[in-house]
């Protein structure tokens, strides 16, 4: 499977899948900044104990997770390089001109690593176990509070939905153009770069115009429906509270107040 | 009662030079079926527009069971009106069935309960309760607008209008959904406004209306109208699409085969034939 699996959702009954998108959304984000205040082995342990609980709770295999890593492989190689080469300070061990490899320098490479993967691995944790919608769901639930500021949440997490609803539909007609494209002769996969850039825009231009007038349409549907404004209205979706994210919601919280607590006061 | 009747109306799009619709006055009474034809660009799309006030007449009078259409009023009369437009995708806004059929009633703050009740009892309606978790990029067309019609038929209106809803289905999904349509007609007591191509769709209206470049040309009951025959090309009902390419084909001295072909034959023919002239 060489398509990207960082950000798509793969469906399931865990505990993870069955919890509240506001649950995960917080818990994700507590996960994240706490990752910031870890700094030893032993809250190092603790961080990586708890995301394992959590892919496990999630019940999709841990190999599915490294594969969502992969495409950042670069990345991470890039980042540690720079901070293995940069960090100065404490035991020389190797020296070439400007560049030193320090006991700092690989100790901070080695923290920085520990904590990309450990953030991305809790993101993908999300996305895996989480449908779009239901995020969207759950980030408009949780800017709520904005709404006494005016801030016009409702309508955001409407235009979300909508632009994630019609994803599958604008692959579908860039496919067809594709299609059409093909039978009068175009090669996609052909020539250099920018050959292949020339046969994009014969995509792209039919797919915008198209798109422009699909939201023409769309909100003639919407008004002809009744569709006023985005903040007085009822919403047919409910998030559900369940057990499972009290349940969620405790342990992680114990676990990072001991990250925190090892950081400060041991 | 007429529950629809449009006096004198004139609309014109600024950047034309010729009325979209010019000086149309007609009624139609309550429980009855009536079709709209015409060809393209004769005006009937606008004129189902400016029926539920989406776009503002330049002059001329629409009263919809008893209220005038005014800005004022266009909120209560869409209460009244449901519509179904032609592009089953362009008109599915919520991301499920379900979601989809709710969207009218939330847009009008009803309650989560009554939501659930509603959105249960119109997909039963319709016939595609088994379905209200699919999402949209799994559902044929006909599918598509049925649940259109369900989310229709969830805020009860009296009058729905059909603006080429059949236009862009398979034979199939098309006879399926007059089939609901009719059926929801008889239950719920609707007048039906149809804007069609589609001599099926006319052939189930009570009576049909002509409308040409804004002109409102004709009105009779489908048994008088199809004695034209061929004529009714003219008025802008439909020839199946293999027929019409056929006869375009001809005129350039294209053989064609004599046979009667459906879209498959002809796509099958098309790809074997050289076009020999």
């Amino acid at each position: 499977m060489n398509k990207v699996m960082f950000g798509r959702f793969i469906p399931g009954h865990s505990w993870v899948h069955r919890m509240d998108p506001r649950a995960k959304l917080v818990l994700s984000f507590l996960y994240i900044a706490v990752v910031f205040f870890a700094n030893d082995f032993w809250t190092y342990l603790i961080m990586t104990l708890l995301l394992l609980a959590s892919v496990v709770a999630s019940a999709i295999p841990l190999g599915v997770y490294i594969r969502g890593l992969l495409p950042l492989f670069w990345l991470m190689i890039f980042t540690v390089l720079i901070q293995v080469f940069f960090g100065v300070g404490g035991h020389v061990y190797w020296q070439w001109g400007w560049l030193v490899v320090s006991q700092d320098g690989l100790n901070s490479a080695g923290l920085i690593l520990m904590r990309f993967v450990l953030i991305i691995l809790v993101s993908t944790i999300l996305t895996f176990t989480t449908e779009p919608l239901e995020i969207a769901d759950g980030i408009e639930s949780l800017l709520s509070p904005l709404k006494k500021l005016h801030f016009p949440v409702a309508t955001l997490a409407l235009m979300l939905s909508l632009a994630l609803r019609f994803v599958p539909t604008l692959m579908d007609e860039a496919e067809k153009i594709m299609n059409a494209q093909r039978s009068r002769g175009v090669d996609f996969g052909e020539g250099g770069l920018r050959q292949r850039v020339r046969t994009i825009v014969p995509i792209l231009i039919p797919l915008f115009v198209n798109a422009f007038n699909r939201a023409i349409e769309i909100s003639t549907a919407m008004e002809a429906r009744g569709y006023q404004d985005g903040e007085n209205r009822t919403k047919y979706r409910q998030l559900k509270w369940h057990r499972v994210d009290t349940a969620s919601l405790v342990i992680y919280v114990i676990s990072l107040s001991a990250v925190i607590g090892l950081r400060y006061f041991s | 009662m007429a529950i629809i009747r449009v006096e004198n109306l004139n609309y014109q799009y600024s950047n034309s030079d010729t009325k979209a619709i010019d000086d149309v006055s007609f009624e139609i009474q309550a429980g009855d079926w009536v079709a709209i034809v015409g060809h393209n660009g004769s005006g009937k799309s606008t004129l189902a527009k400016l029926l539920i006030g989406l776009m503002a007449a330049d002059s001329g009078k629409i009263t919809i069971d008893g209220q005038v259409l005014t800005p004022d009023t266009v909120w209560q009369i869409r209460e009244k009106v449901g519509m179904v437009f032609q592009n089953p995708d362009n008109q599915f806004v919520g991301a499920t069935v379900a979601d989809d059929v709710a969207f009218g009633m939330e847009n009008r703050s009803v309650d989560r309960p009554t939501m659930a009740t509603k959105v249960e009892q119109a997909l039963k309606q319709v016939g595609m309760y088994d379905y209200k978790d699919r999402e949209p990029a799994n559902l044929s067309g006909g599918q598509k607008q049925r649940v259109a019609l369900a989310g229709i038929i969830a805020i009860a209106p009296k009058i729905l209008i059909l603006d080429e809803a059949t236009s862009m289905l398979d034979p199939r999904g098309r006879q399926e959904i007059l089939a609901v349509i009719q059926q929801l007609k008889a239950d719920l007591n609707l007048t039906v406004l149809s804007i069609t191509h589609d001599i099926d769709e006319a052939s189930n209206a009570d009576r049909i209306v002509v409308i040409d470049d804004g002109h409102f040309v004709e009105e009779a009951t489908p048994s008088e109208l199809f004695t034209h025959g061929r004529q009714l090309v003219d008025m802008g009902l439909d020839v199946p699409l293999p027929e019409k390419l056929k006869d375009a084909l001809q005129a350039r001295h294209v053989t064609v085969p004599r046979s009667y072909l459906d879209e498959r034959g002809l796509v099958d023919w098309l790809r074997t034939s050289r076009l020999n002239k």
